[in-house]
């Protein structure tokens, strides 16, 4: 284990804050629990719109049943919003908002 | 209807749909009705509510949710309306392409988001068949509609 005196200083990434526009930030997006929709149905649209695998979809449709949402996607905003748009079409309660 | 499925996949990769012709002419009928609400306007309306959904929650996006609306909304009431037509269109036939078929799901379950919302269900309390209860013949509908998709996502997964 090297001794402390010989770990080089790190330089930290300080970003720019004055630079970072909203577009830069992260988004994710959720999916809300409802009481609607069924299970099986949300399984399906998750591996039909993202290519997720049965077994992840299903994970996450139990994270959204048990937990009360869960994050399906991430991304720039332009992204998000075409997601929130196609889980709109398909009749899920979806949001997007800055990933904090 | 005997217990069975009522859509499956056929060897040609086609997909059969087995309804009773009274089956059928409840799903032109409430299809007929949701393309009906969605001439007016569909935003003062409370209970179409969960067919248009806002995209940004924080109401410090409020900004982005108006300019998100102003993109989308027209598109989203078009997406609604296509899954609608092809039902209403098909209803009556006993084979589908897959395609018509996603249309079914999607269609199928606007009805269900709809009655869903009017019956006020909450979560895992499915309406109960008391027939002193005047929702009762809508809430029959809506367990059945739920069948119906569950049969049709059945058949998708193959």
């Amino acid at each position: 284990m090297a001794a402390e005196a010989q770990t080089a200083p790190v330089e930290l990434d300080e970003p720019d804050v004055g630079e970072v526009t909203a577009t830069d930030v992260p988004w994710i997006v959720l999916v809300w629990n409802d009481p609607i929709n069924l299970m099986s149905y949300v399984t399906f649209v998750f591996q039909k719109l993202f290519g997720y695998s049965r077994e992840k979809a299903t994970a996450l449709m139990l994270d959204v049943h048990e937990k009360g949402r869960a994050v399906v996607a991430t991304g720039s905003r332009e992204k998000c919003e075409l997601d929130v748009f196609r889980l709109h079409e398909h009749g899920l309660w979806a949001t997007m908002q800055h990933d904090t | 209807m005997p217990i069975g499925r009522r859509v499956r996949r056929t060897r040609s990769g086609e997909y059969e749909v087995r309804l009773p012709a009274t089956e059928r002419q409840l799903l032109a009928s409430l299809v007929e009705a949701l393309r009906a609400a969605l001439t007016g306007d569909v935003r003062a309306e409370p209970g179409l509510r969960r067919l248009f959904p806002p995209a940004y929650a924080d109401p410090a996006d409020g900004e982005a949710e108006a300019e998100y609306q102003s993109l989308v909304h027209d598109e989203l009431l078009a997406s609604r309306r296509a899954a609608l037509d092809v039902l209403e269109a098909t209803a009556d036939r006993t084979r589908l392409e897959e395609a018509e078929l996603l249309s079914w799901m999607t269609a199928l379950n606007q009805l269900r988001l709809v009655l869903g919302t009017r019956l006020d269900v909450r979560e895992d309390a499915e309406p109960l068949p008391d027939p002193d209860d005047p929702t009762a013949p809508l809430a029959a509908i809506y367990t059945w509609l739920g069948v119906l998709l569950e049969s049709v996502i059945d058949a998708l997964e193959g």
